[in-house]
């Protein structure tokens, strides 16, 4: 028994074409668009609610939801269902994402697609349950040991957070890799008009399939994509699963210098050579700007309006958002790096992209971070304020 | 550009989330742009509520009130505490059966008793959305019954209707 | 002298040929210890082994746990009924133990915990030294927080090092890392115990009862469970006497910000590097853990040829060495750093470097040859 999508299924599902919800609730939306036949989670503020709508749209889109008894077991059982053949999902936030990361390790070594929502909330630890921040930025990249590459989206608003909902989706079945959407309390929680796209709007991608015969398939084994194809559990396939290094055959190989190193390049390259079709960006760039605001997410809500702001008071800036955030927009900060003179970041923490942003301009900027943490979004007046600021 | 922002606060359980909710939804319907947001404590009732609305005819960025046009306050503490951030020539209106406040520029209008009176306290936040329709005008009268009845129990139309009138003419309208 | 005294004072000034592993155990032991929660995971099973052997030795105790979880959980507690605690876990456990690391950070716990790091990522291979939590170490867990994380490249600095551990994680109330690497958990060397004398072990400052346990000053004096104090201790936002306070911006902003400072602004203090051959180098190398072995002889072997070319490497990884690096990169052209991951800590080097920044990443299991290091340094 296998998933079917059933475009009249979900739309029946979904509801009215245009809704004023929460981004967990556009996330649902999203999710069920791409094809998202199984959910597997644990309640956690700020993101319970996209649980909950998922626990009550899922069924009767054909899916199946599942609340498990903590966050490891929600990962694990994403991880599963993806090899069954189900495009998954979990949602949660800061602990439970700390929680996961073991699990989102084993997901990058063994190729398994699934989407992961990270709703953030003030941390450390338990910190402040019912307010959003932007404190895992970093976490995303570099929570689970060992190396490896990640994929990480962040929405600014509710229909953004479909929108990228859908687009996760799609990468993680292209790349066959976790990715991670970087939401927070803010736009969780924000109601906003959400618009639901029509058919034809967006692309649905599915994973590879294997296009030879049970007895010459071989498992981790890719063609120039560096992405192998994928049997499902069921198929009739031969396929060994492990989270040790592996051969391409998928049997461990634990004392191998040339198979690990075969093995983890790959797993890396498969994104970093892919970059540009991953990285999105948006840029609202002014001829002769000396100054600009570098944001992402909800900070970039206020940051817009700081921009028009000033804008408005003839004062030339530009703005660039980043919407992927991992693999890093190094050649777009580089490129903003070299138009102006100083950068400022307004995060909703005490400075995390900041660092890679500094890396990637490699000194053609000054870099200024505006942190704040502890509660709401920056309001565009402190933006402004901290703009004056030349170092 | 018409960018109206309003706050609305009081203690949990008073609808105050709910009302805002209703408010944008009316906007989208009359085919402006809304965000709403709110912040509470973890407790289901008491603590404070505080939502808030933007509505507007272009996009909207900063999602959250820097000068309200509006503050409701339906608790004391909640106009004790959030009275500041107001353009000159804003409306405040308050809850007169709880909220003791002196001045020519605040509209005292008692939703908790109107509630009441007509067998539910609980309604007095529509009784304020009744009032608040016909002091602004910032959504339309249709649209925000419209609102209203998607978003009651079926059963509990009828008083909700009711309390959004009395609410309305006590408003001006 | 105690039975602890009595005990350790038989191994004062010996030399032993213990595994890395081994040093760690003992300089937990020298370094105060005297409670171990864990779970056995390859190359790091052999700390818990002999430290299960010696703790009992001098009154302390050994509990293996049922997972990595578990152990965190459980070192935490014990060390709040006034433990001196550790665990040592590889990086599959190190993964597990992100979020109650997160919460000693933020009930500002002190414990040290022990990554003997292997290849990855996942269950990767067991028996292959790597570097690859480095980067983990800073942020792994989630939400604003800073670490402190050491790096030893040699047996006796296995155990040097865990007593370092120890009195900066009292001194800074702070769950302090050892990112130990399989290579040098597994290598036999010559290690020499100093005398008892000479190991200064920083006491816990413990508060009256009119102290704040969570402010008052930059690091509050610690209170124990049983010394008859009122404690209140969550991982939710709180205020300065532990109360949960999680409405208030300004109440978290306080206290995260503090919990950040107590690291930020004690950088200078706890920056702690080797330097060799910089006064007249146009060229720098830095590095740390095991890399920095080869790492040093190809240097050398480059000096001999009369290149000019320095040395540097890092002992205390976080907080990261900036001034030290931001200088060196203005000193030379360019910098190299080799390391047993596909490029970790060279990225840090990047931020503060306006000179080119040329990684040298190794994985696989075997340490960096000199040769290897020597050839790419050439090539490019």
């Amino acid at each position: 028994m296998r998933h079917k999508y059933d475009e009249k299924k979900i739309r029946r599902v979904i509801g009215e074409k245009v809704q004023f919800v929460q981004g967990d609730a556009s996330a649902v939306y999203g999710a069920l668009l791409a094809g998202c036949s199984f959910f597997a989670g644990y309640p956690i503020t700020p993101a319970s609610e996209t649980a909950e709508l998922m626990s009550k749209l899922l069924p009767k889109a054909g899916g199946v939801y599942i609340q498990m008894e903590d966050e490891i077991a929600s990962m694990g059982a994403i991880i599963g269902a993806s090899w069954a053949g189900a495009k998954t999902m979990t949602t949660t936030s800061g602990p439970g994402f700390s929680l996961m990361q073991e699990n989102i390790g084993y997901a990058c070594m063994t190729e398994t697609p699934c989407v992961v929502i990270d709703v953030q909330r003030s941390g450390p630890s338990t910190g402040q349950p019912t307010e959003g921040s932007q404190g895992d930025m970093m976490q995303a990249r570099w929570g689970t040991h060992g190396d490896h590459e990640i994929i990480a989206l962040s929405p600014n608003s509710v229909q953004e957070t479909l929108d990228l909902t859908i687009e996760a989706f799609n990468l993680s079945e292209k790349y066959r890799t976790p990715v991670i959407l970087l939401t927070d309390g803010e736009i969780g929680h924000l109601r906003e008009k959400c618009v639901m796209p029509e058919k034809g709007e967006f692309e649905i991608i599915d994973r590879k399939g294997p296009t030879v015969g049970r007895d010459k398939y071989v498992p981790f084994q890719a063609d120039e994509s560096l992405v192998p194809s994928m049997a499902r559990f069921g198929d009739g396939y031969h396929v060994y699963v492990t989270g040790l290094t592996h051969v391409e055959k998928g049997y461990p190989s634990t004392s191998s210098a040339e198979d690990h190193d075969r093995l983890v390049r790959r797993l890396v390259d498969k994104i970093e050579k892919n970059r540009k079709s991953i990285t999105m960006v948006e840029k609202d760039y002014q001829k002769g700007s000396k100054i600009a605001i570098l944001a992402y997410g909800a900070s970039a809500r206020p940051s817009a309006a700081a921009v028009r702001k000033l804008r408005r008071k003839r004062k030339k800036v530009d703005f660039l958002r980043l919407i992927t955030i991992w693999p890093f927009p190094n050649e777009e900060v580089r490129e903003l790096a070299d138009r102006v003179d100083r950068i400022y970041v307004p995060e909703m923490n005490l400075g995390q992209l900041v660092h890679p942003i500094r890396e990637a301009a490699e000194g053609r900027a000054k870099i200024i971070q505006v942190p704040r943490i502890g509660g709401p979004l920056h309001t565009p007046k402190e933006i402004m304020d901290a703009m004056r600021k030349k170092a | 550009m018409m960018r109206k922002e309003i706050r609305i606060a009081g203690f949990g359980g008073q609808g105050i989330v709910l009302s805002g909710f209703i408010l944008g939804q009316a906007a989208l319907l009359d085919g402006n742009n809304a965000v709403q947001s709110q912040s509470y404590g973890p407790e289901a009732r008491g603590g404070a509520a505080k939502s808030e609305v933007i509505i507007s005819d272009e996009k909207i960025d900063y999602p959250r009130v820097t000068e309200a046009d509006v503050f409701i306050a339906m608790s004391q503490e909640a106009y004790d505490k959030l009275q500041g951030d107001l353009k000159e020539r804003s409306l405040i209106l308050i809850d007169k059966d709880l909220v003791d406040a002196s001045s020519k520029a605040i509209k005292g209008i008692p939703f908790t008793s109107t509630a009441d009176k007509l067998g539910k306290k609980i309604v007095a936040n529509v009784v304020m959305l009744g009032a608040l329709t016909a002091m602004t005008g910032i959504v339309s009268k249709d649209s925000i019954l419209k609102a209203i009845k998607t978003n009651v129990p079926k059963k509990a139309i009828e008083i909700n209707m009711k309390a959004f009138e009395k609410g309305y003419k006590l408003g001006g309208g | 002298m105690g039975l602890r005294e009595d005990y350790l004072k038989k191994f004062e000034g010996k030399t032993y040929f213990w595994l890395g592993d081994e040093a760690c155990a003992y300089g937990g032991v020298f370094g105060g210890c005297n409670f171990f929660t864990g779970y056995p995971i390859t190359p790091a099973s052999e700390v818990a082994e002999v430290i299960s052997g010696e703790l009992p030795n001098v009154g302390g105790y050994h509990v293996q746990m049922e997972d990595e979880i578990a152990s965190i959980a459980a070192l935490i507690g014990g060390v709040w009924a006034g433990a001196r605690g550790m665990t040592a876990t590889s990086g599959p456990g190190f993964s597990l133990m992100q979020e109650n690391i997160g919460y000693a950070i933020m009930t500002e716990t002190p414990c040290v915990i022990v990554d003997v790091q292997r290849s990855g990522p996942s269950t990767g291979q067991a028996t292959k030294p790597a570097q690859g939590d480095v980067m983990q170490a800073r942020w792994g867990t989630h939400g604003d927080h800073n670490i402190i994380a050491l790096a030893p490249n040699s047996v006796q600095e296995c155990f040097d090092l865990m007593i370092r551990c120890f009195n900066l994680s009292e001194e800074y109330r702070t769950p302090v890392i050892l990112l130990m690497d399989g290579e040098i958990g597994h290598l036999r060397e010559r290690i020499t115990v100093p005398s008892l004398k000479s190991i200064k072990l920083k006491k816990r400052k413990k508060g009256k009862k009119k102290d704040l346990l969570f402010g008052g000053e930059l690091i509050p004096p610690f209170k124990e469970i049983g010394d008859g104090h009122y404690l209140h201790v969550t991982g939710s936002t709180h205020k300065e006497n532990g109360i949960r306070d999680v409405e208030s911006q300004k109440v978290h902003e306080k206290l995260v910000t503090r919990l950040y400072d107590k690291i930020e602004k004690n950088r200078e203090k706890l920056v702690d590097l080797e330097e060799k051959w910089m006064d007249d180098a146009k060229i720098a190398v830095i590095s740390y853990g095991a890399a920095a072995r080869p790492t040093e002889g190809a240097v050398a072997l480059l000096r001999k040829k009369r290149k000019k070319i320095g040395f540097m490497r890092l002992r205390t990884i976080w907080p990261f060495p900036r001034e030290q690096v931001r200088a060196l990169g203005k000193k030379v052209k360019k910098i190299y750093v080799p390391e047993m991951n596909l490029g970790q800590l060279s990225r840090e080097i990047e931020r503060f470097v306006d000179c080119p920044v040329v990684g040298i990443p190794k994985i696989g299991g075997i340490v960096h040859t000199i040769r290897e290091i020597t050839t790419a340094m050439e090539r490019s």
